[in-house]
């Protein structure tokens, strides 16, 4: 019985311990990609129904909101057990735009007004400003559907990858 | 238990929610037999044909909107669907999809926001069952 449960917790380890190795291999972007962050709950509970957005893209205040109102965001139920609630609210926070050290995060942070908590990335004035460009036709297309598709135009968009020429708009 | 088991245990437990363990559909499926049992002393087996009706079923939300599994999950389960978001979802059923019903936890979680999100109601276990079952007979 010891055994097996100990070869078990073996397996289950190098397994994670896999995962870790393969994220931290993964070479840093130029210096425009947002820093390379990983947490296996946020991952796997926060990319299911769209594009796994980076902490570096919203200030901490709008995370904590995003994070205690989860079983009704933005009309869905994307309700966690209190456990991984918590340990992905820390890990949103601790590398938030207020915190993360890099410009992108830092203009992010300085462009959003103090007393505004934005739920939405693509409702910020950075956001909106960087995208004055694309027309209201386009987010509308079905393969774009709204501006929180990015991965739609950005393909590297999961990894916090959001370099101009690998903008892609699709037809 | 000795000391060493309970520490591996806990460990166990602990590397649980990343790594999910996983589970045959016919290891869920007994399981959400022996409840609903419990549920309904006349429950007999799970039905492929009702969980094909709960699938395509489209009714509408109170709030107006028309809502059914299959408007996320297409009206062939072995087909990819979409997300309200935009994101594909991959197939449905596991002879398309291996990686599909193999963690118990993951199932119940969908299971409660989705018959919420559809039904706003949960779902029984009855319902769970004949879902399944539906999945699992798409060859
Ligand atoms: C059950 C599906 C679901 C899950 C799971 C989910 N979300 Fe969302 N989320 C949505 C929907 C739907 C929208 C709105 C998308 C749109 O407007 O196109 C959204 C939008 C967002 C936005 C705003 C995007 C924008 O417009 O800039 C953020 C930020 C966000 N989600 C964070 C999270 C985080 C963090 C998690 C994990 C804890 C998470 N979501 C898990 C469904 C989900
Ligand atoms: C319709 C396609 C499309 C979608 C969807 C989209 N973007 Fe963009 N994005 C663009 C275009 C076009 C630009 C402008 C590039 C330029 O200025 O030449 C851009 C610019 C950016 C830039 C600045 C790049 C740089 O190096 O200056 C960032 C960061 C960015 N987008 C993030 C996002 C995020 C985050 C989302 C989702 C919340 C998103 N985008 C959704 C098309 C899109
Ligand atoms: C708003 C979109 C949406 C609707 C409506 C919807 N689902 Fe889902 N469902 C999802 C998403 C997203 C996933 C996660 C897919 C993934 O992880 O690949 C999912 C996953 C599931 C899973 C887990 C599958 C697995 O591999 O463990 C089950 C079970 C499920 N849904 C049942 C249902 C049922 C039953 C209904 C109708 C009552 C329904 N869904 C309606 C979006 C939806």
């Amino acid at each position: 019985m010891t055994r097996k449960i100990l070869q078990m917790a073996v397996l289950i380890g190098s397994v994670t311990a896999t995962g870790w190795l393969l994220a931290d291999s993964h070479k840093h972007g130029e210096s425009k990609s947002l820093p390379q962050v990983s947490n296996a709950k946020w991952a796997a509970e926060c990319s299911s129904c769209h594009t796994l957005y980076h902490p570096g893209l919203l200030p901490e205040r709008s995370w904590s909101k995003i994070m205690s109102g989860l079983d009704r965001h933005f009309g869905e139920n994307a309700g966690l057990d209190p456990l991984a609630q918590k340990e992905i609210a820390e890990f949103l926070v601790a590398n938030s735009a207020d915190h993360a050290q890099n410009r992108r995060s830092a203009k992010i942070a300085q462009s959003t007004p103090a007393q505004s908590t934005p739920l939405r990335i693509s409702e910020t004035p950075w956001f909106v400003r960087k995208h004055d460009e694309v027309r209201n036709d386009v987010w509308k297309r079905p393969k774009i559907g709204s501006p929180a598709n990015c991965t739609a135009c950005h393909n590297g968009a999961d990894k916090g990858d959001f370099a101009e020429a690998r903008i892609k708009i699709p037809r | 238990m000795n000391k060493m088991t309970t520490s591996s245990l806990a460990l166990l437990l602990a590397l649980a929610g990343t790594n999910a363990i996983a589970a045959a559909p016919v290891d869920v499926l007994k399981d959400y037999a022996a409840t609903a049992r419990k549920e309904n002393p006349a429950f007999k087996e799970f039905s492929a044909q009702r969980g094909e009706a709960l699938y395509q079923a489209e009714r509408t939300h109170s709030k107006g909107a028309k809502v059914s599994c299959a408007a996320c999950h297409t009206d062939n389960p072995k087909n990819a669907g979409q997300t309200r978001a935009h994101k594909q979802i991959e197939p449905m059923a596991p002879s398309a999809n291996p990686q599909r019903l193999t963690d118990a936890a993951k199932i119940e979680k969908w299971f409660s926001r989705n018959c919420q999100d559809v039904l706003e109601r949960a779902c029984s276990a009855q319902e769970k069952g004949d879902f399944i079952a539906y999945l699992l007979s798409i060859k």
